[in-house]
């Protein structure tokens, strides 16, 4: 359904823009209906430029991006907005995703202006009702109120609904629950598991394991723009293969179990893992790819050149 | 007994009334005791940890006393503070990466810091290269601006900086939630390295992140809607919690191998009450699947068991 191809992006920073940022390299991999594919990574690492691409907010440098077998790169101003009717994106901070001075009706408005301006208004009644019960929220408890009176948890479960209304088949979620508390994040969690269960396909940007281990099928850990590690998610935590993902498993922290005794000591500070030769993703198993860096152990591997996605 | 808190409400002064941020808090720090303090956002975790050092503006204590080594706090008093901050109590605050003056080198901001308290710079130099060794940084930083360091070194010398004079009782509030996994954990077991070689004596850790104190933490203290909730070892409440709100909580955190796939985790349905004008009794009754009639009545954080305290009707059985 969405497919990366390549796909590069070079920032220019620095005075006039002499020097040459890489904020995403080589990046590949394909999205299925109904599949949910967390992008797993530290600051930094270009997770939200990969998301951003997608939503077409910004541009990729090379490579390409097809949804349903379209360039999106070359959508004119009516093919994206049918694009927009099929993907849409959830971002980390609910608060700023609303104007505090309308009341959150209007950003559902807005897409009954924009996307449905022929729904009579009961069916628009009947559609918006079912999109809030899908997410859990009660009307009476949201409607005509200011994003001030919601919790965090209200709000971005209010602007998954509104990607309802479209009966979106794409959902790039963006950290949407790292501002949410623990004991609402669970449920706007799970509402992407209901998503998924209904055939959309998500990509769920995180930095945290532990939610990306929960609710996706395949992972993707993606280091300094490049993907290191990428795979059917039991393998990709079960069995990592990187020395970059193991260090981030190995540093996660468990409720039940204790860090290891790990002998790091001062190395510990800034992870800088060191800037080895970048090889290749290579198949160390069914559906579960490795970059064959400097320092990979790749015992069993078998070395073929590997496009991400074709292995499924 | 390093630190007693006896009843202490601090509530923000509103043009609407009082916001009773932290509403009646007793307990008890022990030496050498690591303390997580959790909650989710607006439980008066960090609003406790702010006024045991210092009040913002804002707040106001309402009641109660503070001692620390048999010491009473003048916790209302932001002058008379003045002689304990830094020597006795310390803070490490949320946003420590841009607690450093901006226009001082880091070395002369640190001088001058020590010369309020009387202290000599240069006879305090050995000791503070050694600190600043320990937590991975040579001593070039003390010539660089702030701005010339990355988020995770500035946060090293505010916990360096912080703990120079060897105060009694630091406080660390969401030290490692803006970190990388990678360095989250360095940080975290910077903080044990720190009270092994006693440049603190106790320590109170505030965060959200259970699975972090479960990995530092020898005991967990949970609030919950500016109340006390429960306490006990770290152990105890991860693997036993009484408290049917520390239960809930924990039941919710996604564990890496729980899957969605295999087993749903459920979350707690509700939201906190508001705090300025919180309702009578406990607190967690609307939220609560054990609420019964009693829960009108407000439970007292009790010891349920030896060193283990909840604040339930229902936690004792």
């Amino acid at each position: 359904m969405l497919e990366l191809a390549g796909v590069t992006k070079v920032f220019k920073t620095g005075m006039f823009g002499k020097e040459e940022t890489t904020a995403v390299s080589d990046v590949s991999f394909t999205v299925q209906p109904g599949e949910v594919i967390s992008l797993i990574g530290e600051s930094g690492s270009g997770k939200t430029t990969v998301g951003r691409m997608i939503l077409r907010l910004t541009g990729a440098t090379a490579g390409s991006i097809t949804f349903d077998g379209s360039d999106v790169s070359r959508f004119g101003r009516r093919a994206l907005r049918g694009y927009y009717a099929d993907v849409q994106g959830v971002f980390q901070d609910p608060f700023s995703s609303y104007n505090p001075v309308y009341k959150v009706d209007r950003v559902l408005g807005m897409i009954r202006s924009s996307y449905l301006p022929d729904l009579s208004q009961e069916d628009w009644r009947t559609k918006l009702r079912k999109s809030l019960e899908a997410v859990s929220l009660v009307p009476a408890d949201v409607l005509g109120k200011y994003p001030h009176q919601l919790s965090g948890g209200q709000l971005q479960r209010l602007m998954i609904a509104r990607a309802l209304l479209l009966d979106i088949k794409f959902l790039v979620a963006d950290e949407i629950i790292s501002m949410l508390d623990a004991s609402t994040r669970i449920d706007v969690l799970n509402l992407l598991g209901d998503l998924k269960e209904r055939g959309v396909g998500i990509l769920f940007i995180t930095h945290d394991l532990s939610l990306g281990n929960y609710i996706s099928d395949r992972t993707i850990i993606l280091r300094r723009g490049r993907i290191v590690e990428m795979g059917a998610t039991p393998k990709v935590f079960g069995n990592p293969v990187h020395p970059y993902t193991q260090m981030l498993l190995f540093a996660v922290p468990h409720l039940h179990s204790k860090w290891a005794e790990g002998a790091e000591g001062a190395a510990g500070w800034e992870h800088e893992v060191s800037e080895s030769a970048a090889g290749p993703l290579v198949e160390v198993e069914r559906d579960h790819l490795v970059a064959s860096d400097e320092g990979t152990s790749l015992a069993g591997a078998q070395p073929q050149q590997a496009q991400g996605g074709e292995n499924r | 007994m390093s630190l007693a808190v006896d009843n202490l409400r601090v509530y923000y002064r509103t043009l609407k009334g009082d916001v009773r941020a932290l509403d009646g808090a007793s307990f008890t720090v022990a030496d050498g005791e690591i303390m997580g303090l959790a909650g989710e956002s607006g439980c008066g975790k960090t609003t406790l940890g702010k006024s045991l050092v210092r009040l913002d503006g804002r707040m106001q204590v309402m009641g109660g006393t503070v001692t620390l080594d048999g010491v009473e706090l003048p916790i209302a008093d932001d002058n008379a503070m003045n002689e304990f901050r830094f020597r006795e109590v310390s803070i490490v605050p949320q946003y420590a990466m841009s607690a450093l003056n901006p226009i001082r080198k880091i070395g002369r901001m640190i001088s001058e810091l020590l010369d309020s308290r009387g202290v000599s710079y240069d006879e305090t130099l050995p000791e503070l290269s050694r600190r600043l060794a320990l937590v991975g940084l040579d001593d070039g930083v003390l010539d660089r601006y702030p701005i010339e360091l990355s988020g995770g070194m500035k946060q090293r010398v505010v916990m360096v900086l912080s703990t120079l004079m060897n105060p009694s009782l630091l406080i660390a509030d969401e030290l490692t939630s803006a970190l990388d996994v990678s360095t989250q954990k360095a940080v975290a077991e910077m903080l044990v390295e720190f009270r092994e070689r006693k440049f603190v004596k106790s320590t109170i850790v505030i965060t959200h992140d259970l699975s972090i104190l479960y990995q530092i933490a020898d005991t967990i203290l949970v609030m919950y809607a500016g109340k006390l909730v429960e306490k006990a070892s770290a152990a105890k409440i991860t693997e036993d919690p009484r408290h049917p709100y520390t239960r809930l909580l924990i039941g919710s955190l996604p564990e890496v191998g729980v899957r969605f796939a295999d087993r749903r985790l459920e979350g707690i349905p509700g939201r906190p009450p508001g705090l300025l004008n919180p309702p009578a009794g406990c607190r967690f009754r609307d939220r609560c699947p054990l609420a019964f009639e009693k829960c009108a009545e407000e439970p007292p954080f009790a010891e349920i068991a030896p060193g283990r305290f909840a604040a339930c009707w229902k936690a004792g059985s």
